[in-house]
């Protein structure tokens, strides 16, 4: 499956792990990663903030630019964020005709439109419902037994319901659950799995940001969850590398590793914690390692 | 819907909470088998269960018809208002089959589903100066506004103070002092409205003080838990856009800066430079931002992580200095976008709730081929094939059959309230047609 692919900013800035391992992941799932090298930052609220018309604007030339990659199937991002930012603009710019046609028109310089109707995937929207979890299930080599993992949410990725398609038929916001479940892991429930990880208020409230996080993790510690897995860089932002600090605002050690969610498919296909840039993150991944070298051990 | 109503009296089991803060004992959970058709509220199922099983049940209601907004609870996790959800969607929302009914949360409880709404959300309604500081001199009649300024602000006066967003509030979780999301959007029901006076005064103080309008963190809790759209997340950032574009109110949590960091990176770079933009975020924006005694302090404060960070290789010190960027051709169109769309004279905003949305047939899916606009025939003969093509849906509301021919008419329509004129303004910078469209 060939996709037009969004990988965000943060993920090829301070998560560099992230846009790697889905290099590496997405070939063992026969998706084609056609890279929008020329496209902008989604503007992830604040530029909407700033200045809604120029967020709109910036994000339907990153649309427009998904609609020119030939035979792709649809557009797909691996950040919640952008998700979320994204699909607050393609809502304002599908409902309304001539507003669309006015942003357009300001695309028309570089001879780019956006055509109403683009399909627009998280990695994890598109893990169960285009590759499908029977097929996923298929493809573990090393599937994730007795793994305790916490789902990461996020918001943007789960809120609002109604913008991001989320409805009986389409319960996107229980997807991780599915995908850890088809992966052979344990899922691990705890209080704040869809609550937000407090990365916006970071510059703004630094305390309230960081108590968030720590809440979360302590919650997961809590739950005796070996670590969790998230669709979004920005709350492993929040969650991993900011994790020194939010122990000192709760009061307590975390010490809980955060994967981003190609890490954890990778692992589960049969890639190691190396490859998929495990040992970049802030929190060693301690727990995931030993847990992937007992597996090996066992098998040889 | 008749169908529905039709149906037979059904047994439904409640699972409340109970609690008694006099009475010294810990909260507990209560169970309570009713009957009533499906289509009834739970506030009925939980009056009926007081009625005929336990009379100590403490529940708040009044109109029973989702106006005066008394009886917010949460169900089955949710915030709610007992008298606006079915019973038979409740049963298939609990995870057991058993409807949960809980008391709403950051509020502290007075009894059973009962809070006490006076000790928070009134008390931060008050915080905003909730009413009119009128333009002097008063007119010896009635102020006489254009019609399309009011409608930008019916979003807003719709709210009933149930207090569900303040119940479901995550930054009010952690902040409790957070003015939150329905304070502060009664804030711009007057930033909204030309008659009120005081705007700047307004806006300087919910953005100087530090558990105002930058406090809030854009989960979108407040967006889903109310039940009249009123959108408060979506109102606290038109706050910050006319606080910091129109006012140019700098604010002392980094707020403005922030917002003029991010936006200007994105401008200079086409993509996000994280190591830039935390030092101008406290700094300043510009590259000297960095050395701000306030970017300093922060630095220092955040080095356990950076260290760390950077023994990992998470972070290398080339990447920190230097930014990425898109390629120079596509980083000029960027900068042609912004500078077309911020010389405009007028800002302008589509606001959904009050421009609704296009009356068209849905979409087929659109194959992601060269940026070639599909024939229209192509497109007619297509009809049906949108199955699964949504990646977001739009707002409710839109389910009249399909015509093209009065579609345009019809969009204008919206969901303004009746008699307000709803045309855009005629300046020639808003987006034609436009018609929820603001200069917020």
């Amino acid at each position: 499956m060939k996709v037009a692919y969004w990988p965000g900013c943060v993920s090829r800035g301070f998560t560099p792990e992230l846009h790697g391992s889905m290099a590496k992941v997405a070939p063992l799932l026969d998706i084609e990663l056609v890279e929008l090298d020329r496209a902008c930052c989604t503007g992830a609220g604040v530029i909407a903030e700033h200045n809604q018309e120029l967020a709109d604007t910036l994000n339907a030339r990153t649309f427009a630019l998904a609609q020119q990659v030939d035979g792709a199937a649809m557009m797909m991002n691996i950040c919640s964020t952008c998700q979320g930012a994204q699909s607050e603009c393609q809502e304002r710019l599908d409902a309304n005709a001539e507003y669309r046609e006015h942003i357009n028109g300001t695309l028309s310089s570089e001879g780019l439109s956006y055509e109403k109707g683009l399909t627009n995937k998280n990695f994890l929207w598109l893990l169960v419902e285009e590759i499908g979890l029977e097929k996923l299930r298929s493809l573990v080599k090393r599937p994730l037994t007795n793994l305790r993992v916490g789902p990461f949410y996020g918001c943007y990725i789960v809120r609002p319901r109604r913008r991001l398609g989320i409805d009986a038929e389409h319960p996107r916001d229980d997807y991780l659950h599915h995908v850890i479940a088809a992966l052979g892991g344990t899922v691990i429930e705890y209080a704040g799995m869809r609550k937000c990880c407090g990365f916006p208020i970071i510059t703004m409230n630094k305390e309230a940001s960081l108590k968030q996080a720590g809440r979360h993790l302590g919650d997961a510690v809590d739950a005796t969850a070996d670590c969790l897995v998230t669709p979004c860089p920005l709350c492993h932002l929040n969650l991993d590398l900011q994790q020194p600090l939010a122990e000192k605002v709760v009061g307590r050690e975390l010490d809980m590793p955060v994967l981003h969610l190609p890490q954890l498919v990778g692992l589960a296909l049969g890639l190691e914690p190396k490859e998929l840039g495990m040992n970049r993150h802030v929190v060693r991944p301690t727990s995931v390692i030993d847990w992937s070298a007992s597996v090996v051990g066992a098998a040889a | 819907m008749a169908e529905t109503h039709d149906r037979p009296p059904e047994q439904f089991t409640l699972r409340m909470r109970r609690y008694d803060p006099e009475s010294g004992e810990a909260p507990y959970w209560d169970e309570h088998t009713i009957e009533l058709e499906p289509h009834r509220s739970v506030l009925e199922a939980i009056l009926q269960a007081r009625d005929r099983f336990d009379g100590s049940i403490g529940i708040r209601c009044s109109c029973r018809q989702a106006i005066c907004g008394s009886c917010g609870v949460r169900v089955n996790g949710e915030p709610a208002l007992a008298c606006h959800t079915h019973l038979d969607a409740a049963k298939h929302s609990a995870r057991d089959g058993v409807i949960e009914i809980e008391p709403m949360g950051n509020m502290p409880v007075i009894k059973d589903l009962i809070v006490d709404m006076d000790e928070v959300h009134w008390k931060k309604i008050r915080r905003v100066t909730p009413w009119l500081l009128a333009k002097q001199p008063v007119p010896e009649r009635e102020y006489l506004v254009p019609a399309e300024s009011m409608v930008d602000v019916t979003q807003t006066i719709g709210c009933i103070q149930c207090g569900a967003c303040v119940s479901d509030c995550l930054a009010m979780e952690v902040d409790p002092l957070f003015i939150g999301p329905a304070a502060l959007a009664k804030a711009y029901r007057f930033v909204g409205d030309p008659r009120d006076d005081q705007h700047f005064e307004r806006l300087n103080d919910l953005a100087q003080d530090p558990h105002g309008m930058f406090d809030c963190t854009h989960c979108f809790k407040c967006v889903d838990a109310c039940p009249k759209d009123v959108n408060p997340m979506g109102q606290i950032m038109r706050l910050r856009r006319i606080a910091t574009n129109d006012h140019h109110i700098v604010d002392q949590n980094n707020g403005e800066r922030h917002e003029a960091a991010f936006t200007s990176l994105i401008r200079d770079n086409g993509l996000l430079w994280e190591a830039e933009l935390l030092p101008r975020s406290y700094g300043g924006n510009s590259w000297f931002g960095k050395f701000h005694p306030r970017a300093g302090k922060e630095l220092l404060s955040s080095l356990p992580a950076i260290v760390r960070a950077l023994v990992r290789g998470k972070v290398t010190p080339a990447g920190a200095l230097k930014p990425h960027r898109i390629p120079k051709p596509d980083l000029r169109s960027i900068q042609s976008i912004y500078e077309n769309v911020e010389s405009r004279e007028q800002r302008s905003e589509l606001n959904l709730y009050i421009a609704g949305e296009d009356e068209e047939p849905p979409p087929p899916e659109v194959p992601v081929v060269a940026g070639v606009v599909a024939p229209v025939a192509e497109m007619e003969s297509a009809d049906g094939a949108a199955e699964g093509a949504h990646s977001a849906p739009g707002p409710e509301g839109t389910t009249k059959p399909p015509d093209p021919e009065t579609a345009a008419e019809e969009t204008s329509e919206g969901r303004a309230p009746e008699g307000a004129d709803v045309e855009a303004g005629d300046s020639g910078s808003s987006p034609p047609g436009a018609e929820g469209s603001t200069s917020q």
